[in-house]
């Protein structure tokens, strides 16, 4: 029986031998992209193979103005906000979450109902980020809020799904992709057939699990699609993700939320890209709820996070990152959050 | 419960009697209990001292595997070894804040007198303060200790070799992951202790045997990787880490797994990194028992870097540890 080394040996071998014409393979999610620097698959790959990231991780992903918006909730009276960690180290005009005591790191969505039940006097705001694969929680946290008539709950919805994004990188002119290393986590709940529509961008893609032996059997099978002429999308992560996904968390979240056009960081606006909570659950929905007031925040001066997540820059094209962009002194989200790509390349590479 | 007050530290009647019964009870050793202003230390026949100092402020003072009366005279000893010195003596100062529970510093200062004794060490003079109330946290020590280094002996992080094995004395992370755990940072069921302890015993042993060793490093805050970059960086070497080799409890991995942590990151209290000739590293893993394990090599470099071969066989940088946002933890 072979151990996982050797198998990872023989695709390395596998690969070499099978690489003929210079490609670039995207990996979509900020997952793949930190396993992929931290298990120095790169190394492993021969020179005629580009990996690139893309725009997975959505804390990259949330515009100024969104994290502008959660400030403004997290400065106002009598207010709890509760949000995955990385969030709160994200600068926006000199100022961050961070600096806010009222704001909690939970693990759980369901937590923040927790907090609602044990602050009756206080309003607490969830901030919902995330793709496909978080937001179905989201959508079960809303709806046990709206049936156990917790009034002082609510969402401040930044979530954004995969595909249009997706579709307006492989449709931009100046990135050229051969391949797509897919999400893991997001496939399990959308499904396999979800990333078809890649194909008709003629790019190939392969969902992917997060282990060193799962990246490097995406590699291989992209490589051999490529040399061979083949378009497809492959699930090569059928140990969690099947062919129409998880149905039942796709209708929750279509339940109580819907399509909107939503600005992404250094992309700008993709219609119907976002989603919003539906009016029968507006309740819920911090943006209506507490009447915030929008303006629009420029991304901090020679940021180029935005060009980063589509692929046409790396971190070193940068002249922020290393300098005047560290992890101890972030300018850009791709440098806070754990799986940014910026993050990744200065720990890593 | 009894507790310490303001009175136990003003210097009067009280205060001699609470140092008489309640410390030098427990550590007398035919200098400390003099009780002068300073110790003397006669008849010392070396050309080298090792002196240093360090200040404990761990809180919860008593946390599984170790308490803060362990880990002031372990880190200090550790600290003297790390040069190559035979620890001989050690200064122990106490602040202590108002309201203090009394049996928790005995327990203390019995596990300060157990650990000098099984790192073969005296106390030699002391001091104790006492804070008010919210001035402190319980109490704080700070020990300082001096260690002789014999002639032969060239220990330093600025002395690894090109060719050197590199070596850890065990399992790394239980400490910081044990407290953690202490402060219910951590809510999963878990069993982890401190590794707090003495390491001067060994590598006095292999000194007599006149085993080479290059460098040695007590991996505590910043990890395995921020003690290996000093040593990268001052000897001027590359040090690759064989990511299969190193050694790390199940439940330390597990805790990293979940939570998102690095190991290389994480502090230790009784680890020691070791650089020597590759003929050194078979005493060295006898030394400790069999727990010691090679990591890594060494090699020349002009541009030094700390890298890892990953499990899958490729190679990466280790970064340096930036942003790591724990309350102190030693």
């Amino acid at each position: 029986m072979l151990n996982e080394y050797d198998k990872i040996q023989i695709l390395r071998d596998k690969i070499q031998k099978l690489s003929r014409t210079k490609v670039s393979f995207m990996e979509v999610c900020g997952t793949h992209t930190m396993s992929v620097a931290k298990h120095a698959i790169k190394s492993m790959l021969p020179e005629n193979i580009n990996i690139v990231s893309g725009p997975g991780c959505p804390v990259c992903v949330t515009s100024q103005t969104d994290i502008e918006m959660s400030l403004i909730l997290a400065r106002s009276e009598n207010k709890i906000i509760c949000t995955f960690g990385d969030m709160i180290k994200v600068p926006s005009r000199k100022d961050s979450l961070a600096n806010y005591k009222n704001v909690k790191i939970i693990y759980s969505p369901l937590d923040a109902l927790k907090i609602a039940h044990e602050n009756p006097g206080r309003e607490i705001i969830l901030l919902g980020i995330g793709f496909e694969t978080t937001t179905p929680l989201i959508a079960v946290t809303i709806k046990t809020a709206k049936q156990e008539c917790i009034k002082n709950f609510s969402v401040l919805s930044m979530h954004k799904t995969v595909p249009t994004a997706l579709k307006l990188i492989l449709s931009s002119p100046d990135i050229s992709l051969n391949g797509l290393i897919l999400p893991g986590h997001v496939s399990a709940v959308t499904g396999r057939k979800y990333f078809d529509f890649i194909k008709d961008y003629h790019t190939c893609g392969v969902i992917a699990g997060f282990e060193a032996l799962d990246i490097m059997e995406c590699i291989y099978l992209l490589t051999k699609s490529v040399e061979e002429n083949k378009v497809e999308v492959i699930n090569n992560y059928t140990r969690i993700v099947s062919e129409e996904g998880n149905q039942l968390a796709m209708q929750l979240l279509y339940e109580v939320f819907e399509d909107c056009d939503c600005k992404w960081r250094g992309i700008g606006e993709i219609p119907n890209s976002g989603l919003k909570i539906r009016e029968k659950f507006q309740a819920y929905d911090a943006k209506i709820k507490f009447d915030i007031p929008i303006e629009n925040i420029a991304e901090p001066k020679n940021c180029r996070c935005g060009e980063i997540l589509m692929a046409k820059k790396t971190p070193p094209d940068c002249a922020l990152f290393k300098n005047t962009c560290t992890p101890l002194n972030p300018i850009g989200p791709c440098m806070v959050s754990s799986e940014g790509t910026c993050a990744a390349y200065y720990k890593y590479l | 419960m009894p507790t310490i007050t303001l009175n136990h530290g003003l210097g009067g009647k009280q205060m001699h009697e609470f140092i008489k019964n309640t410390i030098m009870t427990k550590l007398q050793n035919g200098i400390l209990e003099k009780m002068d202003d300073s110790a003397i230390l006669k008849n010392l026949k070396t050309n080298r001292l090792a002196l240093t100092t360090d200040s404990y402020v761990v809180s919860p003072l008593i946390f599984p595997g170790g308490d803060i009366g362990r880990l002031c005279v372990c880190g200090t000893v550790n600290d003297l070894t790390t040069s190559g010195a035979k620890p001989y003596a050690l200064t122990l100062a106490f602040i202590i804040e108002e309201g203090m529970d009394l049996a928790v510093l005995d327990t203390i200062i019995d596990s300060i007198n157990k650990t000098a004794k099984e790192a073969q060490i005296l106390i030699v003079t002391g001091d104790t303060k006492v804070v008010e109330k919210g001035k402190g946290d319980g109490i704080f020590i700070n020990t300082s200790g001096i260690g002789f280094i014999d002639d032969h002996i060239e220990i330093s992080t600025y002395n690894t070799k090109d060719h050197d094995d590199v070596l850890v004395t065990g399992p790394i992370g239980n400490h910081e992951i044990a407290m953690m755990k202490a402060r219910n940072l951590i809510e999963f069921d878990l069993t982890v202790e401190s590794d707090v302890r003495p390491l001067n015993i060994p590598i006095e042993n292999l000194l007599k045997q006149k085993v080479l060793l290059h460098s040695i490093k007590d991996p505590t805050r910043g990890g395995l990787a921020s003690a290996l970059y000093e040593i990268v960086e001052h000897s001027k070497v590359d040090i690759t880490l064989i990511e299969k080799d190193l050694p790390i409890d199940k439940v330390v991995q597990s805790v990293c797994s979940l939570v998102g942590f690095d190991p290389l990151y994480l502090a230790n209290e009784g680890k020691f990194i070791i650089t020597c000739p590759k003929e050194s590293s078979q005493h060295i893993i006898k030394a400790f028992k069999g727990t010691a394990q090679i990591i890594g090599r060494a090699k020349k470099s002009e541009h030094p870097k700390l890298l890892m071969e990953t499990k899958s066989g490729g190679i990466r940088k280790i970064g340096m540890l930036e942003t790591m946002q724990l309350p102190r933890i030693c």
